[in-house]
């Protein structure tokens, strides 16, 4: 598979209005992401990992160092919305990326924008919608739905451009444990069928637990790169960054340190309760 | 003895309107001094509701609230002495921030309290510890802080008033793992400090399980379970149906009761399930 996201040697520091500069927010990233590929980003409240994705597409150019997506280099003025049109971002709040009093036409908004034709619009805002399961209130107001909801009409909004890469910037944070397994469903449903590039920036090491891939953040670098379960064996190392570990991890963890022969790279409930069993009636 | 207590507590939003809906209904519970509660529910499920009934922004459609031995809407006057007595600190309550300095910011609600100066001192330098605000920070803008930072000084705000009962919605909210804990650890020194009574609303079933003497389950504006945290665990499987998450390690004990590994206790934390399965596994050697 092609690389859609190549981000070589970047650094970053914000300039205040007077001129002066903050220390370095990132200090030299390399990452490379395959078409397709589900990838987790994780660190603790200022570890970079914001700054990082809205490098992406675009929101912040890097102070040293060269971004491209799917060829397009970010810093190049002339196809910024080519570019913001194929990666495409969701933010945190729900409440502050809904523009208009009925569904549908927030979820038009972008497409009204690039002037694309009626009769394809109403299409793409349909197909979007069905996709994120939100077809059915797509006359009501935004106001009505709950945060969840809000969400996935946010995620609809992004889809009806067609991005090939989705970044989700902690847009699972302020929602319930229901809002949040429809926002992750949904997600890894066009991941799956549809093969979208998915960078997802998040708190919770359940949804990193079902990612391809965990890239971990400390102080501007990346210290971690792999599969969740080369990653989250690795406990002591998530710990000293500011993270936790799923708690069957942690546990299969605890009992390996007591001696006993389990695997350290457990990660779901599943595969706990198969080794607790194993260990007990071996 | 009970501080707060609800009888019959109903609360219909938009009467005679087509999106009419009981969001808390018939709701009695009592809680003693010096508790630490957990609130769970998931949205829509009255927690919200009610928890402005007990400082009084919401009036009851039927039913009371009582403070103290008193119902809050006795003497409608009064009000006011009741939203001292019980602080209700939102979600996000960082977005409320106004002053220039910290120390303002958490001043403001003694001084509205007609509190004297050397009072509203200690109280404010007195939180500011409790929640873990350095004394340097009390002099600079809350708007310099960071998010955690500033998400505590609102706190401390509430907490400064010394309200016989503290109530913080999803207080941890959008924090990272570290910032969670932070916060619940401060929560928990300024509970052990004053004794007072302490409610907590949170999603997170491994949170309130971590801090709560009791735990109250939401469910469809009624009171689903209101017990002591044991024992609401040991209702683990209902509580997954009525669409509430329960720890991880809890449904892994659960799977292996179902594979005829029953431990007879419900877990919920992962010391605990590592000390059952150390026991077990060393009994079993010992045979």
């Amino acid at each position: 598979m092609s690389d859609i996201i190549k981000i070589e040697g970047l650094h970053f520091h914000y300039t205040s209005p007077d001129g002066s500069s903050t220390d370095e927010v990132l200090k030299g990233i390399d990452l490379t992401v395959k078409q397709g590929e589900f990838v987790a980003v994780l660190g603790h409240n200022g570890s970079g990992k914001s700054t990082l994705a809205k490098h992406i597409n675009a929101i912040l150019l890097p102070t040293e160092g060269k971004v491209t997506v799917d060829g397009i280099d970010t810093a190049d003025e002339s196809r910024i919305f080519e570019l913001r049109q194929t990666a495409g971002m969701v933010f945190q709040n729900p409440d502050n990326q809904i523009v208009s009093s009925v569904v549908e036409e927030d979820v038009a908004f972008a497409l009204e924008n690039l002037g694309v034709p009626y009769e394809e619009m109403r299409e793409r805002v349909d197909d979007a919608l069905k996709t994120v399961g939100m077809y059915d209130l797509r006359l009501h107001s935004p106001s009505q739905l709950s945060g969840g909801q809000k969400q996935r009409v946010a995620i609809a909004g992004v889809l009806a451009m067609c991005p090939k890469c989705l970044i989700l910037d902690e847009s699972t944070a302020m929602l319930d444990p229901q809002g949040r397994k429809e926002v992750l469903a949904t997600v890894r449903h066009m991941n799956r069928e549809q093969g979208m590039t998915v960078i997802l920036i998040t708190h919770y090491m359940d949804e990193a637990a079902g990612c391809d891939r965990v890239v971990v953040m400390d102080g501007g670098s990346i210290i971690m790169d792999g599969t969740p379960e080369k990653v989250f064996s690795q406990v002591e190392r998530l710990k000293e960054a500011g993270l936790d570990v799923p708690q069957v991890t942690e546990l299969a963890y605890e009992l390996r340190k007591a001696g006993y022969d389990i695997s350290p790279e457990i990660i779901n409930g599943e595969e706990c309760a198969d080794a607790l069993a194993e260990l007990l009636s071996s | 003895m009970a501080i707060l207590e609800t009888q019959e507590l109903t609360y219909t939003y938009s009467v005679g309107t087509p999106f009419e809906k009981t969001a808390v209904d018939h709701v009695s519970l009592s809680i003693e001094e010096g508790e630490m509660i957990g609130v769970i529910g998931h949205t829509g499920s009255g927690k919200s509701t009610l928890i402005q009934h007990f400082n009084g922004l919401l009036t009851p459609s039927s039913g009371k609230v009582i403070l103290d031995g008193r119902d809050i809407w006795a003497d409608k006057k009064k009000i006011r002495d009741v939203r001292f007595k019980v602080g209700l600190v939102f979600q996000y309550p960082e977005y409320q921030i106004f002053e220039e300095t910290v120390y303002r910011d958490i001043a403001f609600g003694p001084k509205n309290m007609g509190l004297s100066d050397t009072e509203i001192k200690r109280r404010v330098l007195e939180t500011a510890n409790d929640i873990g605000l350095p004394e340097e920070l009390l002099e600079r803008s809350p708007f310099e802080l960071s998010g955690g930072q500033k998400r505590r000084v609102a706190i401390a705000g509430v907490m400064a008033m010394e309200p016989r009962v503290l109530i913080l919605d999803e207080p941890a909210a959008g924090l990272d793992p570290a910032g969670r804990e932070l916060i619940f650890s401060h929560i928990r020194a300024y509970h052990r400090r004053t004794g007072n009574t302490t409610l907590i609303v949170s999603h997170s079933m491994e949170d309130v399980a971590s801090f709560a003497d009791r735990i109250l389950v939401m469910n469809q504006g009624k009171v689903f379970c209101f017990d002591e945290t044991e024992k609401v665990f040991a209702r683990a499987e209902e509580i997954t149906k009525i669409g509430l998450d329960v720890p991880q390690i809890t449904k892994v004990f659960l799977e292996l009761k179902r594979r005829g590994f029953d431990f007879g206790k419900e877990v919920y934390t992962v010391d605990s399930a590592k000390e059952l399965i150390l026991r077990r596994l060393s009994e079993r050697k010992g045979l």
